[in-house]
């Protein structure tokens, strides 16, 4: 299968740089997937899970705030933050779930609120999970 | 003449300061490799934004819905001059040189009749601006607490512009800050945060798509973009400031062990005239006897 270049930038590091087969992006318009040869395209990213699919299997992260530039080059994601799923502790769901209601309450235009709306169901949906274990 | 003991004590303290200034130039040396490293972490990311908006701005032609961030307000009287500076001292003239510059600006902006406002990250750059420009510092961010600087840091401190300069407290806004060149060189530099300025770039204007649309994302990306800047002159500041630190201690060193070799000889000579003094004594004691 035909791979690309991926990178996953956040503003304290570079987390992920090599040639991948698949990229599922979460987009604030609506979930992605971007392939080798894709057409140039950028896109603002909402609070999701981001899915890279290499040789390795598929890799999933944890992204929230930025965008995704595909150019033809390959594909750039700059998150502020960015964490592998594994890592995530249900302190900080309770934190993003915590941060999410505050910004809703005090969202002055739609835009600030649908992102925070979908941080809510994200962390809302990850909790239980994470509690069983 | 000093006594002996006198001598004595004062070599001891010198070394024990010696001892002091040594460590501190080996521990900014380390702290520095941590921090050269993280500004460079960062660099990726700042690139690709920078990138990206110019991209976007290029494309934008200037109207009423342009984002103010990107266009201004279209007034130039009101300027917050945001002065990052370190939290703590013993660093050489790293603090002076950025309020230095930033107070000549200030100084040329108000001849030219225009308002300016400080906001200070740092409470060094505090204490020496509020002696002169006691009325005009609006806030101070004290990073003092923060043990490594995240971007989250970075963050509040853009939260906090992006509000006043949606009350309309200020026009432009510029920012203050130490670009690290090398460890014996940092310099201050300034650079205009809003209205938001990017490099125009020639040719490889690849057609993107956009999704949401590109007034939607350029009014998404420039808030976040003044984080990243914040950011990055955070990082920047922290590089110079140890690298500051690590001369400004080696200096200390060096000047110390001079001192050191100076008092010791001076005791070792007041020792010797000592107990030829007290030679003499003994002799002309004997003989008279």
């Amino acid at each position: 299968m035909a791979t690309f270049p991926f990178e996953l930038v956040s503003p304290e590091k570079l987390l992920f740089s090599g040639q991948v087969q698949e990229v599922g992006v979460p987009g604030s318009e609506g979930d992605f997937g971007v392939m080798a040869g894709h057409a140039p395209f950028i896109a603002t990213l909402r609070p999701g899970i981001l899915t890279i699919h290499a040789d390795g299997g598929a890799k999933r992260l944890f992204v929230r705030g930025g965008f995704a530039e595909v150019n033809p080059t390959g594909l750039t994601v700059l998150a502020e933050r960015a964490v592998p799923v594994e890592e995530i502790k249900p302190e900080m769901l309770r934190q993003l779930i915590k941060d999410a209601q505050e910004d809703i309450a005090g969202a002055g235009h739609s835009g600030a609120g649908r992102s925070a709306a979908a941080a809510l169901r994200l962390g809302v949906r990850y909790r239980p999970v994470r509690s069983e274990k | 003449m000093a006594s002996l003991k006198e001598l004595r004590n004062r070599i001891a303290s010198v070394k024990a300061t010696q001892k002091i200034t040594k460590a501190m130039q080996m521990v900014a040396a380390a702290k520095l490799r941590r921090a050269q490293t993280m500004a460079e972490a960062a660099r990726p990311f700042a690139e690709r934004m920078d990138a990206v908006l110019g991209n976007l701005a290029s494309g934008v032609t200037v109207s009423a819905d342009t984002p103010l961030l990107l266009a201004g307000t279209g007034k130039d009287e009101k300027h917050l001059l945001l002065v990052c500076t370190s939290e703590r001292g013993l660093c050489g003239a790293f603090n002076t040189q950025i309020v230095r510059f930033a107070r000549e600006r200030a100084y040329a902006l108000m001849a030219q009749g225009k308002d300016v406002k400080f906001f200070c990250v740092g409470r060094k750059g505090y204490d020496q601006l509020r002696r002169t420009f006691p009325n005009q510092i609006v806030e101070l961010v004290d990073l003092r607490a923060v043990r490594t600087l995240g971007f989250v840091n970075a963050q509040d401190i853009a939260e906090k512009i992006i509000a006043r300069f949606n009350a309309g407290e200020f026009d432009v806004c510029t920012l203050f800050f130490s670009h690290f060149k090398s460890v014996i060189s940092q310099i201050p530099t300034a650079q205009q945060l809003i209205p938001a300025t990017f490099e125009e770039k020639a040719g490889e204007a690849s057609t993107y798509d956009y999704e949401p649309d590109e007034g939607e994302i350029l009014a998404d990306l420039l808030p976040r973009n003044l984080a990243v800047q914040v950011f990055r002159a955070l990082l920047e500041n922290q590089a110079s400031f140890y690298g500051s630190q690590m001369s400004a201690m080696d200096n200390a060193t060096r000047n110390a062990g001079e001192m050191i070799k100076k008092q010791t000889l001076i005791y070792n000579r007041t020792r010797q005239a000592m107990i030829t003094k007290e030679l003499i004594e003994i002799i002309s004691g004997a003989e008279a006897l």
